[in-house]
């Protein structure tokens, strides 16, 4: 049976992993290559690497965080953060990654998806959606942020998401803006408009807190797959207990492993 | 020495990466010489079945010597697709018919494409396989899909059963990535290495 997917997010800042509570601040958990070992022998069932500064004088770094991580990581490895054109995503596949995620390039030059689809493949370009809640929406209660969730874009979750699956998303990673650091929970109203509009895997994001939070995203969301960040990282939420409650309640999980 | 053929189709750096893991020489080429003269051929691929174009010439034909050479052949994803007769998604081209049928789509009950951790469903013995538990996990990416064939060696369920993995002689194929799948897929790699 094909399983749900439990995903390891590391959030890397000048090399190092951070995590920050709804974007801000941040606080050092350690070194992602370490950590991104460690989370996969604990059973993740793919890595991600965000770039979350990428600026100008990281992007050497990254590239050596991302080399250094890819030769000892044999799951999906998945990388994101400033990558603007297919030079950009090309160096992060040539550096070891299997799939980049495009975010606020894509919004600006949604013709990015397509370019990077042709040469690797559709499954190799995952596009991260940062949404929120909005009181007015077009079509959804759900509107989109670009650049880290610092602007809004104007532009509505759901319409947004049909549209990059039709540009040649392999999958999209959808984050809630409104859950990201709380600990209290998917946004699995989110979560369910997205996977009821598109065809390709979607990866819910933000406001993993508890084991019941992944049963509520997996069965009410419908999410193909769910990922969280600082509670894998700082122990609150071993990986294997995790999937274990999961298989109990019911949820297919890739276990053991 | 492994060769890796590179016809522009995805990417090849996670295959290579596996055999460096592996204590194992692997190149990645587009080198019709060194395709034919290698000890093992890989021929990885993503996408469209559309990209096994750029392989018809002088790739298809330094794979054909090696093929004739006996040198152990493992096609992955859209390589073991092209290994089969044709494909639905681009039916003006002809693989290489080494297995017989042809690739089509799921059926429309279950979502497309079948991305994730699935299980293999063991059927007779293979040397590709060799020690991997019934029901292992591996992770595939993938729209089209094989038919099962008299050489299945694993199958996988997914709106109805297809070929996982295929093996006859010195020709293997996988519909996951080996690359991708953890232990389970070092260890398959492994036993590639040791034929």
């Amino acid at each position: 049976m094909l399983t749900k997917r439990i995903i390891a997010c590391l959030d890397v800042d000048a090399g190092r992993v951070v995590k920050g509570v709804q974007f801000s601040s941040l606080r050092d958990a350690g070194d992602p290559a370490e950590l991104a070992l460690r989370h996969s022998l604990a059973g993740a069932d793919e890595v991600v690497l965000l770039d979350i500064s990428a600026t100008y004088e990281h992007r050497s770094t990254l590239l050596d965080v991302v080399r250094r991580t890819a030769c000892q990581l044999f799951i999906p490895f998945t990388v994101g953060g400033g990558i603007r054109s297919l030079d950009d995503a090309a160096a992060v596949f040539d550096a070891g990654a299997d799939k980049v995620t495009v975010n606020s390039a894509a919004l600006a030059d949604p013709a990015l998806i397509p370019r990077i689809a042709h040469r690797y493949g559709s499954q190799a370009v995952v596009v991260a959606i940062d949404a929120l809640r909005i009181s007015k929406g077009k079509t959804s209660p759900f509107g989109v942020k670009a650049t880290g969730g610092r602007h809004s874009t104007g532009r509505d979750a759901v319409e947004w998401a049909t549209e990059v699956e039709k540009h040649g998303a392999g999958e999209i990673m959808l984050t809630s803006i409104d859950r990201d650091g709380t600990r209290g929970g998917f946004d699995c109203e989110l979560t369910l408009a997205i996977v009821n509009a598109v065809s390709i895997p979607v990866i819910a994001s933000g406001g993993a807190g508890a084991a019941e939070h992944f049963v509520e995203v997996f069965r009410d969301g419908r999410a193909d797959a769910a990922l969280a960040a600082s509670i894998f990282h700082l122990g609150v939420t071993p990986i294997g207990a995790l999937k274990r409650e999961l298989q109990a309640a019911g949820i297919p999980m890739r276990w053991p492993c | 020495m492994i060769a890796i053929v590179d016809y522009q189709a995805g990417n090849l750096a996670s295959v290579r990466k596996a055999f460096d893991y592996l204590g194992q020489e692997s190149a990645i080429t587009a080198n019709p010489e060194a395709i034919a003269g290698a000890d093992k051929v890989v021929l990885p691929g993503v996408g469209n079945f559309e990209a096994t174009a750029a392989l018809a010439g002088p790739l298809q034909a330094a794979i054909t010597t090696a093929i004739e050479q006996e040198t152990p052949l493992l096609g992955i994803c859209l390589g073991l697709q092209w290994m089969f007769e044709s494909s639905r998604e681009a039916p003006q081209l002809r693989g290489l018919g080494l297995f017989p049928g042809e690739c089509e789509k799921f059926p429309v009950e279950v979502k497309s494409p079948h991305v994730g951790w699935n299980q293999l469903q063991l059927r007779g013995a293979s040397r590709l396989l060799h020690g991997l538990p019934e029901n292992s996990f591996v992770y595939f990416t993938h729209s089209y899909r094989a038919p099962l064939v008299e050489s299945t060696v694993a199958g996988c369920a997914y709106g109805g059963t297809f070929s996982a993995a295929v093996e006859r002689g010195q020709l293997f194929g996988v519909q996951f990535h080996p690359e991708k799948s953890g232990t389970a897929g070092l260890r398959l790699l492994g036993n590639f290495c040791q034929l």
